[in-house]
């Protein structure tokens, strides 16, 4: 635990170091978010897609940074030298996590509170849930992440990883046509794909109709979370050829 | 066959790295209290052999015991430093930052980051980015990084690379102090003259092992008057035999003679 904190830690301070990222990583969505207001204006559209930035931010951004950020420990002998350590793949994995979560939901906060107060989005539902659901979309991102970098060898391979992981679900989560218009057997993908159970708690959370769905869909994404953490640990390995 | 006093036995080592065999048949013994030079060409294995002593680096064959346990053995991980060839720290953390970070993985005291950051003369540096560094000073910050603990064995991976000579010659002083606190260091280097600073070396060529002797015996050995020459005939004669060879060439011809 302690560990685990230490290296939640080092992870932000190491964050700190870079402020040109952080304002980046705190101020994009917030404009994309602006943009998406601008482009719907007097329309409807925007209090239905305004909700499903919020879920892609996290996710898209968190998966990023991870990815590059252990492809780096994974390069640099870091990690080689952490694993010779006592410290256990877990601390490691959810000192990422963590810090990376706590990265998120402030993006969060600064994207919700811009999207209400400037652009007029109308969150009828939970705060509390949507900032749930960012920060488990956080940690999709990153556990996603983690795998994605065992999985290249340089930093032009693991970015690639980007659009194989993200733009199929953004196709499929109901974004671009809802999910019941798609080919059947898309419509299946899709409804089992974490990012849309996202963006429809999100809808939900919205529209204040959060029901058991919404839960559901809460459940899917912890699940797939727990998966992709499962896999990114047995990447890490302590002995290498 | 098996010391109870050594602290680092390898046996009959094999490691595959791609396609190669870099390691055949490793057979030595290190004691503790003192300094184990490691010394080969570029490419011979060094750096293999160090990493399956860590228990770092799947092996093909043989075995490695570290303090009567399996290389790698979780009780090793508080008791063995490992200084990696290129200097494994964060380039975005200052001094202080990266070597209290790895003091917290081992549990210990910010008091023994503040003690290795000086025996390794990085005070001046502490509040700086790791990033704006030269090549010897992140070497140091790695090297202050695998002494955290006073572990019980000490793996340093050509830690002089980019000293100028006085610092050289304070790390050896320093590398001297802790062999004498009766740890067991090992240290890789290609420099030959860093070898006479030795109380033993380990020879290594093409992944296998040439001799396991001390400074003074190779030079008596070869007949060879500085350890670069000693090497080379070594080299020449593949391996310790007889007689010494007077000189290289002739036991160049002879080795080519016997290889076929
Ligand atoms: N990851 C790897 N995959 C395949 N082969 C490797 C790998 N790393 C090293 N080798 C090969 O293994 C052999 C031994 O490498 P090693 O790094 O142990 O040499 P070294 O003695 O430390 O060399 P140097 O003095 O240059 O550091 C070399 O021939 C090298 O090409
Ligand atoms: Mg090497």
């Amino acid at each position: 635990m302690k560990r685990t904190a230490a290296t939640a830690a080092r992870v932000l301070t190491q964050i700190r170091h870079d402020p040109r990222t952080i304002a980046l990583m705190l101020v994009v969505p917030s404009l994309l978010i602006g943009l998406m207001a601008w482009i719907f204006t007097d329309t409807e559209v925007f209090q239905r897609i305004g909700p499903a930035m919020i879920a892609l931010f996290p996710f898209v951004v968190m998966f990023l940074v991870t990815s590059i950020a252990t492809l780096r420990e994974r390069r640099s002998g870091t990690l080689e030298r952490l694993l010779s350590m006592p410290l256990a793949k877990g601390e490691f994995i959810f000192g990422y996590a963590l810090a990376f979560t706590l990265v998120a939901v402030l993006q969060t906060v600064i994207a919700v509170s811009f999207a209400l107060l400037v652009l007029g989005l109308q969150i009828s539902g939970s705060l509390v849930l949507l900032f749930s659901v960012a920060a488990l979309d956080a940690l999709l991102g990153t556990s996603l992440g983690l795998m994605a970098s065992a999985f290249a060898r340089t930093e032009f391979q693991v970015v690639q990883f980007m659009p194989l992981l993200i733009f199929p679900q953004f196709l499929l989560s109901g974004l671009i046509l809802p999910r019941e218009q798609l080919p059947g057997t898309l419509e299946v993908i899709g409804d089992w794909l974490p990012l849309s159970h996202a963006i429809d708690a999100l809808g939900d959370v919205a529209a204040g109709t959060e029901d058991s769905g919404t839960w559901a869909s809460l459940l899917v994404i912890g699940a797939w979370i727990l998966g992709a953490l499962l896999v990114g640990s047995l990447t890490l390995r302590r002995r290498t050829p | 066959m098996t010391n109870k006093t050594a602290c680092i036995q390898v046996q009959r080592l094999s490691v595959k790295r791609g396609k190669s065999l870099v390691l055949q048949d490793i057979d030595c013994e290190l004691a503790p209290g003192r300094i184990v030079g490691l010394l080969g060409p570029s490419g011979s294995g060094k750096s293999t052999l160090l990493r399956s002593i860590v228990g770092n680096q799947i092996t093909a064959g043989g075995t490695v015991t570290v303090l009567g346990q399996p290389a790698g053995h979780k009780s090793l991980r508080h008791r063995v430093g490992y200084m990696t060839q290129a200097a494994s720290v964060y380039d975005d953390l200052t001094v202080q930052q990266n070597v209290a970070y790895f003091a917290k993985v081992l549990g210990l005291p910010d008091a023994e980051a503040t003690r290795v950051i000086e025996a390794t003369d990085l005070q001046d540096q502490a509040k700086r980015l790791v990033l704006d560094l030269s090549g010897g000073q992140r070497n140091r910050v790695s090297l202050a990084i695998a002494l955290l603990g006073s572990p019980d064995i000490v793996i340093l991976d050509e830690p002089t690379v980019g000293l100028d000579p006085v610092l050289r010659a304070e790390l050896w002083a320093l590398f001297a102090k802790l062999a004498k606190t009766g740890i067991c260091l090992l240290v890789s280097s290609h420099v030959m003259d860093e070898a006479m600073r030795c109380d033993e070396m380990l020879l290594l060529r093409n992944g296998k092992l040439l001799a396991q002797l001390s400074p003074g015996e190779l030079l008596r050995r070869t007949g060879a008057s500085d350890p670069e020459d000693a090497f080379l005939r070594l080299i020449a004669s593949g391996g310790l035999g007889s007689a010494p060879p007077r000189d290289p060439s002739t036991a160049r011809h002879r080795a080519e003679g016997e290889g076929s």
